[in-house]
């Protein structure tokens, strides 16, 4: 099989150098290692100027340059030969693209018309409550399922007519898994590795590897049914990585899980992140999407509603603070007469009135100093979720 | 957990900078199906054994209830040939056509619904058509194992006695796909084995009884035996059954064939649209 190039043969790049500011060192097989002390937490999404930076794609022409690749295609060339013309990624350099967008199934529509871009190396999110259309989104990407309606282009080619083509390039970790719970954790990353093509020596090594990467060597030889829901789903990333996919699509990761799994999933998610390969992920949790995404649009009855950086949003739909008050009543949305024009905006639950303010400490005193004073309060940062409850109303959906 | 942790995917793709280590160049067009039938062949492995002993044990029941019970009480009936010989290869026909259909509705529905088999090929470059493919192949073989198995053994205890019945072999997998397609086309439409009990209940063990098996259709009302004639199965019963008895007559028989073709082809047919609406959604 002299055709495929032996194990680290092709090195590899950290993803963002100039962005994140790893040193990328290689060892002796050719691997990089991200050294950790030069890690900028890229999680603290404060900083403008590399968000910028990285949204402009200014990190891909420098690595391109760095490895004197063509800028001009819009994605570095590979090794000859291995890669046919792929010029069509070029516009922006995005790897994901629809536009007017539209799922139906019968008379519902699941997903209203959305634009969507993904660039290179990025974390792009998917939020929103049930039904929202994320999932609908995620399998028209996977192009397991054909767009009804729009445009849609992912590395630059059309899912209708170039699927296998490109699912040869991404990986997938669906809603619900589909391991095969009777074969064993080795079976089951070997047989999907098959679908593909590769050959079984290579998917030998990588199954290994993969295992490693997931936490999973010792239990390599279980079946899968007895395994934790964190193990499965570790299993279930372990399996998409097989193809070295340049997109990996994540569905609700993370539901179901306890937070040990979930932080150890996140974990992982996050260094294939700083390895480059752009994740897309759907989520209803807030924390994960603060975690995981770099930008991230959230969905609701099937259209965008907002779009932007977690930070981002809460800058435009929320304020910096957020002060909960607790009054000996029953029905606190009757205390709301009153208490206008004291927050940029307040919203009275039946257990609790929030005010949303700049200065949660000040607003606070001011509450504290009024009859009837209130039986407790928080100040606190605002978050995603409160964004999230702006957009998407509190009415239960199910 | 293991002791050191690889933190990096060694392969792991970067997308900008580096071409993968490998890309599947095998993934060419045409070949998916094989992909697909290598996973239900090494599925196959966690239950070969109780399905071999069972394609050994089953000849030996039927043949040994119905042929040589049964049998010695009919014997003057079955035109002066013995009846474990005039009922062989009817069984064998039946066989075929049992083993496809029940290989092509619980295990096609637990790949949609429950084990979900299917959605793991399709996020990958299978395609619906390599995945209905591949697991036809799959039950063609599970037909053609079940065939041979009956056929050796019934030859082992002498229901099988002229050299024409190999060319059963290849007719009695065909009844068995005439019957796997249009079952499949049923099966992966269904949320609930409710529908494979009517099948069953109201399709193969009719057939089996009356098409042919176990007397001929010519014994039947004749109000009932355009019912016998439309049955693939009673088709493939009459081939064999002359091949088992040594008797060669090309046209007649290429005419049943001919019949089993159709079947065959447009249940894939209808497979295939029923595949593709209720997978690629």
């Amino acid at each position: 099989m002299g055709e495929y190039p032996p194990v680290g043969d092709i090195h590899w790049w950290s993803v963002g150098g100039p962005v994140y500011g790893p040193t990328v060192d290689q060892d002796s097989r050719g691997t990089a290692r991200i050294d950790p002390r030069a890690r900028i937490d890229r999680h603290k999404k404060n900083d403008p100027d590399s968000r910028a930076e990285s949204d402009t794609g200014a990190d891909c022409s420098a690595q391109a340059a760095q490895t004197g690749q063509n800028v001009q295609t819009g994605r570095a060339a590979s090794t000859e030969g291995t890669v046919r013309s792929e010029r069509a990624e070029a516009p922006g350099g995005a790897l994901i693209r629809a536009r007017g967008l539209v799922k139906r199934f019968g008379d519902f529509t699941a997903v209203d018309g959305i634009d969507v871009e993904v660039a290179p190396g990025e974390s792009f999110g998917f939020l929103g409550p049930n039904g929202a259309g994320k999932s609908s989104t995620m399998r028209m990407i996977a192009c397991v399922s054909p767009p009804s309606e729009g445009e849609l282009t992912i590395l630059g080619r059309d899912p209708r007519r170039d699927g296998p083509a490109i699912r040869a390039r991404l990986g997938v970790v669906p809603q619900r898994d589909t391991l095969d719970e009777e074969l064993t954790v080795r079976e089951n990353i070997f047989t999907y590795g098959r679908y593909f093509g590769l050959p079984r020596a290579l998917l030998r090594e990588r199954t290994e590897e993969l295992l490693e990467f997931t936490h999973l060597t010792e239990r390599g030889d279980d079946k899968v049914e007895p395994l934790s829901g964190g193990m499965k789903r570790r299993l279930t990333i372990a399996r998409s990585l097989i193809n070295e996919p340049e997109i990996l699509l994540l569905d609700e990761p993370t539901t179901g899980l306890d937070p040990q799994a979930r932080h150890v999933l996140w974990d992982r998610l996050f260094r294939l992140k700083r390895q480059g390969v752009t994740l897309v992920l759907t989520t209803h949790y807030m924390d994960e999407a603060e975690q995981l995404c770099d930008r991230l649009v959230v969905m609701d009855g099937g259209r965008i509603v907002a779009e932007g950086s977690p930070q981002a949003l809460i800058e435009t739909w929320s304020t910096r603070e957020v002060l909960e008050l607790r009054y000996s009543v029953d029905d606190h949305t009757t205390l709301v007469p009153g208490l206008e024009g004291l927050a940029d905006r307040i919203e009275a639950l039946p257990d609790r009135i929030l005010m949303y303010t700049d200065d949660g400490d000040a607003a606070a005193a001011a509450m504290l100093a009024r009859d009837p004073a209130p039986v407790s309060f928080l100040v606190r940062r605002s978050t995603l979720e409160d964004v999230f409850l702006r957009l998407t109303g509190r009415t239960l959906v199910d | 957990m293991s002791g050191t942790t690889q933190n990096t995917v060694p392969h792991a793709h970067v997308g900008r900078a580096a071409a993968p280590r490998h890309r599947p160049k095998d993934a060419r067009p045409g070949t998916g199906w094989m992909r697909a039938l290598e996973y239900w062949l090494l599925n196959y492995r966690r239950t070969w054994m109780s399905s071999v002993v069972s394609a050994f044990l089953a000849p030996l029941l039927y043949l040994g209830a119905m042929g040589f019970g049964l049998g010695t009480m009919v014997q003057d009936r079955a035109g002066g040939i013995p009846y474990a010989q005039f009922v062989a290869p009817a069984l064998l026909t039946a066989l075929a056509m049992q083993t496809g259909i029940s290989e092509s509705t619980f295990t096609v529905m637990a790949a949609v619904k429950w084990q979900r088999q299917y959605h793991a090929m399709l996020a990958t470059p299978l395609t619906v058509i390599d995945v209905l493919l591949g697991h036809l192949a799959f039950t063609t073989l599970r037909i053609a194992m079940a065939v041979v198995a009956f056929l050796g053994t019934g030859a082992l205890l002498g229901a099988f006695t002229h050299w024409q019945v190999l060319v059963a072999v290849p007719v009695a997998v065909l009844c068995g796909v005439a019957h796997a397609t249009p079952t499949m086309a049923y099966a992966v439409r269904q949320e609930g084995g409710n529908g494979f009990n009517l099948l069953f209940r109201f399709v193969v063990t009719p057939m089996f009884l009356f098409a042919g098996t176990f007397f001929p259709v010519d014994q039947l009302p004749a109000a009932m035996r355009p019912l016998a004639w439309v049955t693939p199965l009673w088709h493939a019963t009459e081939v064999c059954r002359d091949l088992a008895l040594g008797v060669f007559d090309p046209l007649v028989q290429l005419a049943h064939v001919a019949y089993l073709l159709p079947w065959a082809v447009i249940g894939l047919w209808l497979s295939v649209r029923s595949y593709t609406r209720r997978l690629a959604v």
